[in-house]
């Protein structure tokens, strides 16, 4: 069912005007390219308190008491990214004093069930602040709109169409996660090189900017780009594409736009008697321990879970009354390299637990996790 | 079942009689070749044969179903409980293969045996019997394991779905995954084709009243049609996560194509016609189309539709051929 869904989509996607969303933007790329560079401000090794550039909003007028209740509208909790992300959420939640009752919603992945939530949590009259992470970007913004008349929102993840949010945090976003690890690729390979790239579906926003972003700079070094293939992020799939390239001809290179399928790929080389190539991978455990186990080149460039953790940090300073980096609050994205990698693997975390998660030192780390 | 006395009679059509998903794998299998002439070496043939390995098994235990008057489509999401619940049970320990295994072939019995249950007591149409446990295995999956897979699946395990088997004459190596969908499907189409159950099922699925008045313990067949295929959900489980790991969606999808391979093959949809070999040439050839148009590089949208009509067309073709044939 989910196949002809995606089918109807994918279709629908490529026959409406794909000018409607702009995601190969030459000046979002070079924003992005230098807020990777950019020193972020904030207290060293704690990336989810630090921030890029932005000015800072004062919150006192807003006028809270603590404990406040802090209720939150879930887009969903419907795939790994998102169940390490939630769980940061709600371990972060009880680190902060402020924060009386925590009011979880969750969406289901569903715009008409997340607007009708947040519509309920209005009317309920129980929330002093909202936290919102959209479903999708165009169709939640009049309920982010609504909310914003009757109490500091903060949206985080995906954004909407509309400054009223007291901030919007995120990660430097898609161009940037592209950006790594195509750099990374035309570090380690010569000019010319066979260049396979491997997408998860069409038409969401965060993963175009991704490819863009990568095909802009490996076409750029002049590689030789042999596909770019869907892989709808399933193993089975990905690893049957990888096995049908290797009988056509040689592969020195393999960027992603997302990790969770990254073993199957490297699966498909070494089952077909292949050397590993240079990979670009994601912060998923599995793939970081196939990384050292098998002593590959490879980058983890990530979209960080810890965000969630920064979400419920600028609800707590809103009520405190503490200034938080706004309209935006942008975050450190930062790449796993070879340097970082022992740091960050972790055979006792489930395979697609998300190493940059920001986790290590909570509490409740790593039982909390589903780690051992 | 058998126009043989008619083919002797005028040979001119003899051509038609040949099964159409057959000239349709063959035209694709050509196609494939001409785009990639690997094909033709050990490791491509047999990489396309274990790629389709968990559908042709899938398909060969839905015809069961499909044969006897009903659809079953709780297989995808079994498929995900299997890989999944593995996953969970087996915790990294490569000694649990060997009761995990059984354990999840007795659970895809299991899963029949609620299923043809519903669907004979409860009398509720098998369409919707499935579709509730479909539903119902997709939540239990997603409760056990917490929306993220917690463990990995042992090499042991992973044997049959990965691992080859090297040094073989002729061919050079066998992977153990066409071993296994061979001997299935032999085991399957023996059971069709060969005993008084396969023609139990077809009695059933051609005129149940008939087939009860003649004898027939018509639950009984009907639970084990729903047992069966279970049981190839359960197998082509362990054969998909063998070949590539744990993942929370790996059987989306698999029902539809399983009664697609299975209708390709020149099943009745709504019983008393199906043919075990042919579901798996159904298969080889819904596997094929993936294949041909992964090698022609179109764009995913055009590939779609391109996919979609190919299969209208193939379904329409073997209506066709029945309505000559008058059978």
């Amino acid at each position: 069912m989910k196949r002809i869904l995606m089918a109807t989509g994918a279709f629908a996607v490529s026959v409406v005007p794909l000018h409607a969303q702009n995601f190969d933007d030459p000046q979002e790329f070079a924003k992005q390219q230098e807020q990777l560079q950019a020193e972020p401000m904030g207290p060293e090794g704690q990336p989810w308190l630090q921030h890029i550039g932005g000015e800072m909003t004062e919150t006192a007028d807003l006028g809270l008491e603590a404990p406040a209740t802090v209720c939150f509208s879930n887009a969903g909790v419907n795939n790994p990214w998102r169940v390490v992300g939630y769980t940061n959420m709600m371990q972060e939640v009880a680190n902060h004093e402020s924060i009386g009752d925590f009011v979880h919603v969750d969406a289901e992945g569903s715009d008409d069930k997340q607007i009708a939530d947040i519509n309920d949590l209005l009317a309920g009259g129980d929330c002093d602040v909202m936290i919102v992470s959209p479903n999708t970007t165009a169709a939640l913004t009049p309920a982010v709109e609504r909310a914003c008349e009757d109490m500091p929102v903060i949206v985080f993840d995906r954004g909407v169409n509309t400054d009223c949010p007291v901030t919007f945090v995120h990660p430097i976003g898609g161009y940037g996660f592209g950006i790594q690890g195509a750099e990374f690729i035309v570090e380690n390979v010569d000019e010319g090189s066979n260049v396979l790239m491997l997408r998860i579906l069409p038409g969401v926003d965060v993963l175009e900017t991704r490819y863009s972003a990568g095909r802009r700079i490996l076409d750029e070094a002049g590689m030789n780009i042999v596909g770019a293939e869907f892989t709808d992020g399933d193993n089975a799939k990905t690893k049957s594409i990888v096995e049908d390239y290797l009988m056509r001809g040689d592969i020195d290179a393999v960027w992603m736009d997302a990790g969770a399928t990254a073993v199957a790929a490297i699966e498909a080389f070494e089952d077909s008697g292949y050397e590993i190539p240079v990979f670009v991978g994601e912060d998923q455990q599995d793939f970081l321990r196939k990384w050292q186990d098998e002593d590959l080149t490879a980058i983890a460039p990530t979209y960080p879970t810890f965000q969630w953790r920064t979400a419920v940090i600028a609800a707590a300073r809103v009520i405190e009354g503490e200034p938080v980096p706004a309209p935006e609050w942008v975050l450190p994205q930062p790449a796993i390299t070879q340097d970082e990698l022992a740091d960050y693997v972790n055979p006792a975390m489930p395979p697609l637990h998300y190493a940059m998660c920001g986790c290590e030192s909570m509490e409740n780390y790593p039982d909390a996790w589903g780690g051992n | 079942m058998s126009d043989r006395t008619e083919t002797t009679h005028a040979r001119t059509r003899r051509l038609p009689q040949i099964n159409p998903v057959w000239l349709l794998l063959a035209a694709l299998v050509a196609g494939i070749i001409l785009m990639n002439p690997g094909f033709v070496e050990p490791t491509g043939y047999m990489n396309f044969l274990k790629r389709a390995a968990p559908l042709a098994i899938l398909a060969a235990g839905q015809v069961y179903v499909i044969t006897s008057g009903g659809f079953d489509l709780s297989v995808g999401s079994l498929i995900t409980l299997v890989v999944v619940g593995s996953s969970m049970l087996t915790n990294n320990d490569p000694a649990a293969t060997y009761w995990v295994i059984p354990l999840m072939l007795g659970m895809g019995l299991g899963v029949g045996v609620v299923n043809g249950l519903v669907v004979c007591f409860l009398r509720v149409p098998s369409l919707i019997a499935t579709l509730g446990m479909m539903i119902t295995l997709n939540g239990l999956a997603f409760l056990w394991s917490g929306g993220a897979p917690r463990g990995y699946l042992p090499d042991t395990y992973r044997f049959f779905g990965r691992e080859l088997v090297r040094d073989v004459p002729l061919v050079g190596f066998i992977p153990v995954s066409v071993i296994v969908l061979f001997v299935v499907v032999g085991i399957l189409a023996w059971l069709m084709h060969r005993t008084n159950l396969g023609r139990q099922v077809h009695a059933i699925g051609d005129n149940p009243v008939a087939a009860r008045l003649a004898g027939v313990a018509v639950n009984r067949v009907r639970i084990t049609a729903f047992m069966l295929s279970g049981l190839s959900a359960a197998i082509a489980g362990i054969l998909l996560g063998g070949f590539a790991g744990v993942s929370t969606d790996v059987g989306s999808g698999y029902e539809l194509q399983a009664i697609t391979a299975a209708v390709l093959g020149g099943a009745q949809l709504l019983g008393g016609r199906g043919s075990v070999f042919a579901a798996f040439g159904g298969a080889l050839a819904l596997t094929a189309i993936f294949t041909l148009l992964n090698f022609l590089g179109l764009p995913q949208p055009v590939r779609q539709v391109v996919q979609g009509l190919i299969l209208i067309a193939a379904v329409a073709l073997a209506m066709h051929r029945r309505k000559q044939t008058g059978t």
